[in-house]
């Protein structure tokens, strides 16, 4: 049925949805407030997990930390799937040129054999590590509570497994897939990458989500991803003739620098919640970068070989202070 | 320089297979047990996760792209829809009400989904079932919010859309939804497939979707209809999902077709009863019809699922018990579910109306068998009494379905004048129950239905004890303008004065 209907202005007789009007005032709401807010089901759940009957069906039991209101903790960012997908297919379509450029020029093949194998040998087994990441993301998301907090870590665990992808292809650019079985080799067996290793799978047994959150998110990614990819990548390796490398890795520079606002914003507010939290997470940060620090040592020993204690201390520190400004106590 | 990597040239099979499950790895440190804790408590048997085939191929940039390309045009269209008043281009605002049980609930269903996927996606020790599973739980946020954003716009002009949410967890009828969900969710990430990705995404999603898609685009509904149209391409990936998923535990091991069966007969009964919600919609609620649900039923029903049930026949497995009884009700549900819906119309958050005498003739040439016979005369009976000037409402305790939650207002098999009962004790309570197969479910796992929450006793109980007003207090619903019949409701004035304003000159 096709009609034709003059332009009017019409009154609405409502401006907003009522749970979002109690939150946030009786005026239109974003379409990120619409899309998070309340739309996990919160009372009379049905049954216990049979998984897991101590357990309910969506739980904020599971963590030690202690939030009055779950929905505090946001995303400031404010991702919801849509602006979450635009943002990332802009930055695809960036990587997509990027790999273009060096592969229509054959960049791969003019790096420094010396160069080509640090490469390789620090970036691939790193595809494992990021899917470890994408692992514990799911969890996050799966059990967490509240949409708010773990709306984003399902976005995160794709990213997680977008960025094991890219480090996959640079792997099979580089050296092919003998370079792919090479690295896992090196995940598997190789000793400077055994506590890296030992730390993922460590991680990946733990069910409190807001721990997970913060051994992974916080902690490893804070410091791997500024060693590595800032550090590795965009300082040494560029400087000895890798531009091209670093060309390759710039989607998980970027990534990390946009979603660190996400992980210390969520941080500020848990530690601001109350002082038991703030202490928790202290605790956390605390036993887990000491075990990240020592497990990224000798592989950014494999890389370069001076300096390297002091390189990764300066990260630590810089870490450290920002982690401070959040309110938690280390 | 170097000589050129010799690199051979992958398969796209091979190619995915790099990219996803080459991933993972043996874990030494810890224990694949404590890794993947869910995977074995439900006796499904899993010999070789190699043996897993990708339903689709699809990497994350992949991924980024064409869903950014999708989410561009549908809120571009919604926009529009927005600033061009589109909700005046509906047949009429009758049509709203199937729209007000969509968004309460169904709408949380796909963020229960996009849970349970997240969950599915960590739990299974396998990478390709966690990849797609993973895929899927981003895909469904994506449905719930999508549904809530388009429906937003409704929202502004029309009652019942603005309290979902309490509705949602509070509201008799959501239960429906809401149960099932849950059910899915408690259960292990192996029935949970069978639920969701199988049973609903698989043999009931065209029965829910392409009714209710093709219902608002003859009603003039554009929001609606783009949404459909946007998650069509997901949900066919949902549905290789779940098809390979049920082959591949399957093949897997002979001990798992039981196991399988067993599920198949409870999830199909589950998802017939929620579709209850839909016959009504789609036989009593649309203003422009689209079919009735007899015929939805004989193509999205009785035809796809015949198929699929002859080619799931060399694995041993059988249609779902319910399906010969699903069949038979299918000429009566509708009915029987919308003069229960009528009678307690104070407590929905939609409006409900009686058929004017052209619906009946309608309704009469589609149940031929039945209208005419059973359901004509007491739509007779209430309009004598709605025209006498005292209308129809029932304020009894209705008895729901302690599985299905359904009210109990179905009759036996093979007999429509009697209505269907079924009790059974369990460590000395009795619990009811809408037929056989709802109480057969319940007799498979007494310990996990008897936590059901069943909204209507909640209204007998402390702290409500029968108020009416309270209890529509507490589920946010605005008596006079949320519930209620049609004619005579603020969305019936409202729609023909804002109508009228812009087709007069
Ligand atoms: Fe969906
Ligand atoms: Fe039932």
């Amino acid at each position: 049925m096709q009609i034709d209907l003059r332009t009017v202005s019409i009154e609405p007789v409502r401006k907003t949805f009522d749970h979002l009007a109690r939150r946030f005032g009786d005026k239109p709401a974003s379409r990120y407030q619409e899309g998070s807010y309340d739309i996990q089901a919160a009372e009379n759940l049905h049954y216990r997990p049979t998984w897991d009957p101590d357990q309910e069906l969506y739980d904020p039991n599971l963590s030690r930390i202690r939030m009055k209101d779950w929905y505090d903790l946001k995303d400031p960012r404010q991702f919801y799937y849509s602006t979450y997908t635009l943002a990332r297919s802009r930055q695809q379509e960036n990587m997509e040129a990027n790999f273009a450029f060096v592969e229509a020029r054959g960049l791969q093949d003019m790096l420094p054999v010396d160069l080509k194998e640090t490469a390789l040998n620090l970036l691939v087994p790193l595809r494992h590590a990021a899917w470890g990441a994408n692992q514990n993301n799911a969890l996050v998301c799966g059990y967490g509570f509240g949409v708010v907090f773990t709306q984003p870590c399902m976005y995160h665990a794709m990213d997680n497994l977008g960025i094991s992808q890219y480090l996959s292809r640079i792997g099979l650019l580089l050296g092919g897939t003998e370079a792919l079985e090479q690295g896992k080799d090196t995940w598997m067996n190789d000793s400077a990458w055994q506590s890296l290793r030992r730390y993922v799978e460590d991680t990946m047994v733990i069910r409190d989500p807001f721990e997970v959150f913060v051994a992974q998110n916080v902690v490893l990614d804070g410091l791997l991803y500024p060693i590595v990819y800032e550090r590795l990548v965009d300082t040494y390796l560029a400087s000895q003739g890798g531009q091209a490398v670093a060309m390759l890795t710039q989607f998980m520079t970027n990534w990390f620098t946009e979603s660190k606002k996400w992980t210390t914003g969520v941080l500020k507010v848990a530690a601001a919640e109350s002082p038991e939290n703030a202490q928790v997470l202290a605790e956390w940060i605390n036993l887990w970068s000491d075990r990240a620090v020592s497990a990224l040592l000798p592989i950014v020993n494999t890389v370069v070989d001076e300096r390297v204690d002091e390189m990764v201390s300066e990260e630590l520190d810089a870490f450290r202070a920002r982690i401070a400004k959040t309110g938690v106590p280390l | 320089m170097d000589t050129p990597v010799n690199k051979k040239k992958l398969s796209l099979k091979e190619k995915y297979s790099y990219l996803t499950r080459d991933l993972a790895w043996e874990p030494s440190y810890q224990s694949k047990e404590d890794l993947f804790p869910y995977a074995t408590y439900e006796g499904i048997k899993v010999h070789d996760w190699e043996k897993w085939e990708d339903p689709f191929r699809l990497t994350m940039d992949a991924y980024w792209k064409y869903q950014a390309e999708k989410e561009r045009k549908f809120y571009a269209i919604i926009d529009a829809f927005a600033q061009n008043n589109g909700h005046l281009k509906i047949t009429d605002a009758r049509y709203l009400s199937a729209l007000k049980i969509f968004l309460q609930a169904i709408s949380p269903g796909e963020y229960a989904a996009h849970k349970g996927f997240a969950r599915a996606g960590r739990e299974f020790p396998g990478v390709g079932p966690q990849v797609a599973c993973q895929m899927q739980a981003i895909d469904e946020i994506r449905h719930a919010q999508t549904q809530i954003h388009a429906m937003s716009n409704y929202n502004k002009f029309y009652s019942g859309f603005h309290a979902f949410a309490d509705q949602r967890d509070r509201i008799w009828y959501t239960s429906v939804a809401r149960s099932f969900f849950d059910d899915a969710m408690s259960a292990g990430p192996f029935e949970f497939m069978i639920a969701i990705g199988f049973s609903f995404e698989y043999v009931l999603t065209n029965l829910l979707f392409v009714p209710f898609m093709s219902g608002a685009a003859y009603n003039g509904d554009m929001s609606t209809v783009t949404f459909g149209f946007s998650a069509q391409s997901d949900e066919a990936r949902h549905m290789t999902l779940g098809l390979e998923c049920i082959k591949f535990m399957l093949e897997q091991d002979p001990a798992n077709v039981p196991i399988v069966q067993k599920w198949i007969d409870k999830w199909f009964w589950r998802g017939f009863r929620v579709l209850g919600l839909v016959s009504t919609m789609m036989d009593y609620m649309l203003p422009k019809r689209v079919m009735s649900w007899r015929e939805a039923w004989n193509i999205y029903g009785e035809e796809n699922g015949g198929a699929l049930f002859n080619d799931l026949a060399r694995y041993g497995i059988r249609p779902p018990k319910g399906w010969a009884d699903a069949g038979e009700a299918v000429d009566h549900m509708s009915h029987q579910f919308m003069l229960a819906l009528y009678q307690w119309n104070f407590g929905t958050a939609f409006h409900t109306w009686i058929p004017s005498d052209e619906d009946m003739e309608w309704l009469s040439k589609k149940y031929p068998d039945t209208f005419d016979k059973y359901y004509r005369p007491r739509w007779e009976h209430i309009k004598k009494m709605d025209e006498a000037g005292t209308p129809f409402n029932n304020f009894g305790l209705a008895k729901l379905c302690q599985t299905c939650q359904l009210p109990t207002v179905f009759t036996e098999p093979g007999d429509p004048s009697t209505l269907c009962h079924r009790e059974t004790e369990y460590k000395g309570e009795t619990y009811q129950f809408c037929s056989d197969h709802c109480c057969d479910i319940f007799n498979e796992e007494p310990e996990k239905y008897i936590q059901a929450w069943l909204p209507m006793p909640a209204l007998f109980q402390d702290p409500l004890n029968g108020d009416l007003e309270a209890w529509m207090k507490w589920v946010s619903l605005e008596n006079g303008s949320d519930n209620g019949d049609y004619q005579g409701s603020h969305d019936q004035t409202s729609f023909q004065k804002w109508r009228a304003m812009t087709t007069s000159n």
